[in-house]
């Protein structure tokens, strides 16, 4: 690698060539204030201006996040006219900012009001017109505020590098402009799939998930029987909300929280995880059997499935009729449950905490309920979650670890923990799987083949003499890939995972916010490494599982033996499993 | 909205394949729709997104961006009003707000029986001849208020003709 030499205020330093001034400062030991660029140039539209620098060679201040160092270039961050011309562009953005702080749900992770800070902007020096305002909070899971979106473009740059097309765009020009889906329409009028990752790179309050923790306080005040159960996501982030490093796993403080939050219940979605599996594998193994649809794909991720109504409504057949195991979760709890513990189904409300602003939506589906009775009743966000547990004064990192209940339901496998990272289902699905088959249980369930960030993995088993090809994407350009082998009759696999997010629910459009501006204590290259971290986290539960398959789980085989019957039995169905809408408009 | 006809949807998607091999193809695509149909609905930019995989909401930024595109039908005569610097200072506001009183439409606002379409224009060119109008491509030069009754009532009676 090359390197150049250049000074930064008067010190020479030698820096990798190519970088540009604000990643080389930062290399050096400086950071300049910056909003637009985000995680090496995923997005760098060097329109902001808020990071403004004097530099030799250049005519006028020059954006470092676009500006290439060049040799013997010399820069100047903390002169008078740089200082300043940062603080004028902050001051700018603010004069068209809606400026309800305090209210705004943003509060304390709002990247705007940290420039502020580090610049010293000035209250209202600007003073004058606004562009004109659209709010769009039709969906149960995304809300939109213009009024607060500084047009970075960093939420059109990750729709597109995760699923290829950008719902969201820059629209009309100059003053007017603003950053929405064609049209200026809802996300509810446009294909957008509620995954939530612009959510997660917005740096104000203009794109955010829509808050239910309203509906909780409602249920917990008029006496309902309140339970909670948490996605493996979850525990693998949580931490990060009371500034705990970026892969501590939280699982026994989180519920501890949660115990201290008045539910009356505190369960895991990894038990209904490993139902999923026993389900899901059984479906499987009834299409290779039967002859099935091949191949046939998961279904635990609701803006996949959102995907697929918009864009692949001729595959529907593919997906697995398996429910997501929050739902099934949900179906098991306000039935078997219930009436183990004496509860009225009707006064059972249950919250599901999730990586996941999709699942928000998913929970008011009208297929997914029973009786008259939604699966489950509030969906959270693990942001959400943290600010319930700030909000009740609980002091997170001082909490001991508790466990999960486990009286009737509740108990998990390995397998389900990992169903939070890219792969983890597949390799859960088949390490039960490969039992059945087989007739005995693999020596090693750590299938590395299917784990990793890599966009599309694909690995073959000898499952009972059957050679099972499978297939893992994460992330709808990756998906888009498989889908279009179907859909040409080229797929060469079995079994296929997809998962909305990329990196899987550890990097769900609702886990915590991972801006390095606020993580002064966390590597440089976070963005880049956080998804592992949270993954390793999972991983490292699974191993410290004493069960680490789906069909051993005692509680798993009590539901079917006094409840359910047998996997894909009637009654399983009623309650597990679930359909898609072919006809969903795109516009 | 009408449902597109087979023959349009053919047409844009031949315009799209006209163009398939350009490493940015949009503005071409765009220009040659807006030229044939005389605007771009939403249902259209559908079709060029499945077409050419660019996303709806990226055509839609650029159909929204440039003056040139239309989301809605044009009139059958478009006025175009320069307000570049050196028509304005010879009193291009004022033609242009004759236009409007005398249509009852603002600019980029097209008439009720569909003749006249009214467009602001940043500088055509024609700064020597300023303040100047330009209708369905022709220039009108040197434009002052008291002629503007007299250029509407040629082109009612060219549509009546």
């Amino acid at each position: 690698m090359s390197k150049v030499n250049i000074k930064i205020e008067g010190v020479p330093y030698q820096v990798e060539a190519g970088l540009t001034i604000l990643e080389a400062a930062k290399a050096c030991g400086y950071e300049i204030p910056s909003l637009c660029t985000f995680n090496h140039g995923e997005c760098s539209q060097g329109s902001c201006r808020v990071c403004l620098v004097e530099a030799t060679g250049a005519r006028g201040l020059v954006a470092s996040c676009v500006y290439p160092i060049a040799e013997g270039m010399e820069i100047t961050i903390s002169s008078p006219k740089a200082s300043e011309a940062r603080r004028s562009s902050v001051e700018l953005l603010l004069s068209n900012h809606s400026k309800n702080c305090q209210e705004c749900d943003k509060n304390g992770k709002c990247e705007l009001l940290h420039v502020a800070q580090l610049t010293g902007a000035r209250e209202n020096v600007y003073e004058g017109s606004k562009t004109p305002v659209s709010i769009d909070r039709l969906t149960p899971s995304i809300k939109r505020d213009t009024s607060k979106c500084i047009l970075c473009g960093r939420c059109i740059a990750r729709c597109k590098n995760a699923h290829g097309l950008s719902v969201l765009g820059f629209e009309r020009r100059g003053f007017k402009t603003i950053v929405a889906p064609a049209e200026d329409r809802s996300f509810a009028d446009s294909p957008c799939i509620l995954c939530g990752q612009c959510t997660t790179v917005c740096p104000t309050g203009a794109l955010m998930e829509v808050s239910e923790i309203e509906k909780i306080d409602a249920a917990f005040k008029a006496g309902k029987y309140v339970v909670v159960q948490t996605a493996p996501a979850v525990r693998a982030a949580i931490g990060e909300e009371f500034d705990m490093p970026i892969g501590t796993l939280a699982t026994g403080k989180m519920v501890a929280a949660l115990k201290r939050l008045g539910f009356k219940k505190v369960f895991d979605t990894n038990f209904a995880a490993d139902l999923t599996i026993m389900e899901e594998a059984n479906e499987l193994l009834g299409r290779v059997k039967n002859g099935g649809v091949l191949p046939m794909i998961t279904s635990c991720s609701p803006g996949w499935i959102n995907y697929a109504e918009y864009y692949y409504g001729d595959l529907l057949d593919h997906l697995s009729s398996c429910k997501s195991p929050h739902e099934m979760f949900g179906a098991i709890l306000k039935t078997y449950y219930a009436q183990k513990i004496g509860v009225d189904p009707k006064d059972m409300f249950v919250v599901s905490i999730m990586p996941c602003t999709a699942k928000k939506f998913e929970k008011e589906r009208p297929e997914l309920g029973h009786d008259g009775l939604a699966d489950v009743d509030a969906v959270l966000t693990t942001r959400e979650l943290g600010k319930l547990i700030k909000r009740a004064g609980i002091r997170f990192t001082k909490l001991p670890d508790e466990e999960f209940d486990n009286d009737i339901v509740g108990e998990y496998s390995g397998a389900g923990v990992i169903f939070g990272a890219t792969g983890g289902v597949m390799e859960a699905a088949l390490r039960t799987a490969a039992a059945v088959l087989n007739g005995q249980e693999l020596e090693h369930v750590e299938l590395q083949e299917v784990r990793g960030l890599e966009g599309i993995k694909e690995a073959t088993y000898n499952l009972g003499g059957l050679e099972v090809k499978v297939a893992v994407a994460h992330g709808m350009k990756n998906a888009k890939v498989l889908l279009d082998q179907i859909r040409e009759g080229k797929s060469p696999y079995h079994f296929i995972e997809i998962m909305g997010c990329p990196g899987g629910c550890v990097s769900g459009g609702g886990q915590p916010y991972v801006k390095p501006c606020f993580l002064p204590n966390e590597e440089d290259n976070i963005l880049d490494t956080y998804r592992a971290k949270r993954a390793a986290a999972l991983y490292r539960e699974d191993e410290s599982k004493p069960i680490r398959v789906s069909h051993k789980n005692p509680q798993i085989l009590d539901l079917y033996k006094e409840f359910l019957g047998e996997p894909n039995s009637h009654l399983a169905h009623e309650l597990l499993h679930t359909h898609y809408n072919p006809n969903r408009k795109r516009f | 909205m009408a449902q597109l006809s087979e023959a349009a949807v053919k047409r844009i998607n031949e315009i799209c394949d006209k163009y398939a091999s350009e490493k940015t193809p949009l503005m071409m695509i765009l220009s040659d729709i807006q030229k044939e149909y005389g605007y771009i609905p939403l249902d259209v930019q559908e079709i060029v997104s499945e077409r050419t995989g660019i996303s709806v909401a990226e055509i839609y930024g650029v159909v929204t961006f440039y003056s040139f595109f239309s989301l809605k039908p044009k009139g059958k005569f478009v006025i175009g009003c320069c307000l570049g610097t050196a028509c304005y200072v010879k009193g291009a506001q004022q033609v242009i707000d004759k236009f409007s009183e005398i249509l009852g439409i603002h600019p980029g606002e097209t008439t009720e029986d569909g003749l006249f379409t009214l467009d602001a224009l940043r500088c055509i060119g024609a700064c020597a001849i300023s303040p100047a109008i330009k209708i369905n491509g022709k220039v009108y030069p040197k434009v002052a208020v008291s002629a503007v009754p007299g250029i509407i009532e040629e082109y009612k009676k060219e549509a009546k003709a």
